[in-house]
């Protein structure tokens, strides 16, 4: 590995080195190097590029890390990560994907994760993306997550993705089955002309199943983002739904958050408001001795914490 | 020492000039404790708002220990020393209690050094270090951190804007005591707008704003039995006797 390397690994994965625990690093399109342990198991696809990654029933307190890196100009690298994780487990999974592009062709990734997360399991699912290089070639991201959640299993997702991504859009669908919980916060910055687009459609199929969906975003100079989540209740069921952003310059957002009820006895709210930095929160800041930049940026920074 | 030479304020309401503040001189000594008062609308807090630099006047100039501040910003005023507390406190999502006291201070404060803070503002520092300075606190709440802010730094000159609103009683008893011991402390001048009896007792000199003038300014003997007279005049309500 080398620095550019360990220097985006640490940017989304938070790496310093090898991780403990169960592994996979993906770098320009080919696995690059992957542990199993005895609970948890990664096994290559045959049939399409990607992994499957199996966690045995009741394995706790484990964790795997599936960093991809882009390092190399004009990468199209598609793969396909399959997660099982058997009933009663509980694991932290730390994907996310880094592209240093300093050539001028376009370097892209989508990855596909479907996750099937067993009775009573728990994962807490944690992506970044990050982008850097000083090329022209345009940096390109396109998850696509598809999660189905067996009775009463709870799943929180965190997405973030703060700096560097040309172009991003982002598809997400979730099935929850009887008292399942699903958590997502997506938390985002765009500038420059870049655009993020995010479409989500949560189904609460089960009686008491809960969702709740926070996404809070800033957008910048040019820049753009569309959000779009649905959640739909299909039976007695609770969820929110959230989009916060704050406008900056000359970018666009637009909120749309739609709830769906199939059912008389879903419970389902959704917020969304988009707005400036509101001057007062700035003068106060000023009056702690900060400029307006800094006060700026702290109000940012504590916006998507 | 803060100075305001023939300080005015004047604001375009469709297309006509509003007094605001009208022709104010005025010097706050240093290492006193000033209270000012008056009705509602006679612009107390834009006077505040005046010497932070949240407003520039429309003519006249401020002094802060002889450098004139008139047309310094916000952030320099601050780094000057000089500090203000919002009548009505801003929101923040994502900041932390503990956060906002640490960028008050301008560096991370210690956990106990935070709590001696919120408990001086009659807040269970435990309950609130973590919590996030957004709506999801009540008014009285947001206004005690925003008091704690002030605390956090050392200042030349202190202003607190009403600080007893939304305040229930207990809290209110310790902020008097912190005031108290404020007024002979860390801050060299503080100054407390405030409409309550037990501030106005603290005070060093008392000052009256009202139609935007000061109606009158002395030591709490003279300004106090003032007061209570115009009450009685104008309410028939009965004041204290022999305050
Ligand atoms: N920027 C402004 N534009 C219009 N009116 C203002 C402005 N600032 C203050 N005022 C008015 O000036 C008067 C004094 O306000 P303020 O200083 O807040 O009074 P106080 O703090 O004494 O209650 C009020 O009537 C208020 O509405
Ligand atoms: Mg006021």
């Amino acid at each position: 590995m080398d620095k550019i390397d360990s220097g985006l690994l640490e940017s989304v994965a938070d790496l310093h080195e090898i991780p403990a625990g169960a592994y996979n690093i993906r770098k320009n399109g080919e696995g690059f190097s992957r542990r199993s342990t005895a609970n948890i198991e990664i096994v290559a696809k045959t049939d399409k590029p990607g992994i499957d990654i199996i966690v045995a029933p009741g394995t706790k307190n484990e964790s795997v890390h599936i960093p991809v890196i882009i390092t190399e100009s004009g990468i199209d690298d598609l793969v396909y990560n399959d997660f099982y994780i058997g009933d009663d487990a509980d694991v932290l999974i730390v994907a996310g994907c880094g592209i240093h592009n300093s050539g001028d062709e376009k370097s892209q990734h989508d990855g596909i994760h479907s996750f099937h997360i067993g009775k009573n399991a728990r994962i807490k699912y944690v992506e970044k993306h990050y982008g850097e290089g000083d090329g022209k070639g345009e940096r390109i991201l396109n998850p696509v997550t598809v999660v189905e959640q067996d009775e009463n299993s709870v799943c929180e997702m965190e997405m973030v993705q703060i700096k560097g991504v040309d172009s991003t859009v982002r598809d997400t669908k979730a099935h929850l089955a009887a008292g399942a919980k699903l958590i997502v916060t997506e938390r985002l910055l765009t500038h420059g002309k870049q655009y993020a687009r995010s479409d989500m459609d949560v189904y609460l199929d089960g009686e008491d199943a809960s969702a709740q969906i926070i996404s809070r975003s800033v957008a910048k100079d040019n820049s753009k983002q569309i959000f779009h989540p649905n959640a739909i209740g299909n039976a007695r069921c609770r969820a929110h739904v959230q989009c916060d952003s704050i406008i900056m310059d000359d970018a666009t957002v637009s909120s749309i958050p739609a709830i769906t009820a199939n059912s008389a006895d879903a419970q389902i709210v959704h917020e969304a408001a988009i707005g400036r930095i509101n001057n007062d929160q700035l003068i106060k800041l000023m009056t702690f001795g900060m400029n307006e930049e800094e006060a700026e940026e702290v109000i940012i920074s504590g916006f998507l914490k | 020492m803060l100075k305001l030479e023939n300080v005015s304020f004047t604001v375009d309401v469709d297309g006509s000039d509003l007094g605001i503040i009208d022709n104010i001189t005025l010097e706050i000594p240093d290492n006193a404790f000033t209270v000012i008062t008056g009705p509602n609308g006679g612009g107390k807090s834009t006077l505040a708002r005046l010497i932070m630099g949240i407003e520039k006047p429309t003519s006249g100039k401020i002094y802060y220990n002889d450098i004139d501040i008139t047309d310094m910003s916000v952030t320099e005023r601050a780094k000057l020393g000089i500090g203000y507390a919002f009548q009505q406190p801003p929101r923040f999502k994502g900041l932390t209690v503990r956060r906002l006291l640490s960028l008050a201070a301008g560096s991370e404060l210690p956990v106990d050094e935070c709590c001696g803070y919120l408990t001086s503002v009659g807040l269970c520092s435990k309950d609130y270090l973590n919590r996030e300075m957004d709506n999801s606190l009540s008014g009285g709440e947001a206004k005690r951190i925003e008091i704690a802010t002030l605390m956090a730094r050392k200042l030349g000159v202190a202003i607190f804007d009403e600080p007893e609103a939304g305040i229930d009683l207990w809290s209110f008893s310790m902020l008097v005591e912190s005031f108290k011991a404020m007024s002979s402390g860390s801050h060299n001048s503080v100054i407390v707008i405030s409409h309550q009896e037990r501030i106005m007792q603290l005070a060093d000199v008392m000052i009256v704003i009202a139609d935007g003038k000061i109606r009158s300014i002395g030591s709490k003997d003279e300004i106090f039995p003032q007061l209570m007279g115009e009450f009685n005049e104008n309410c028939g309500f009965r004041g204290k006797e022999g305050k």
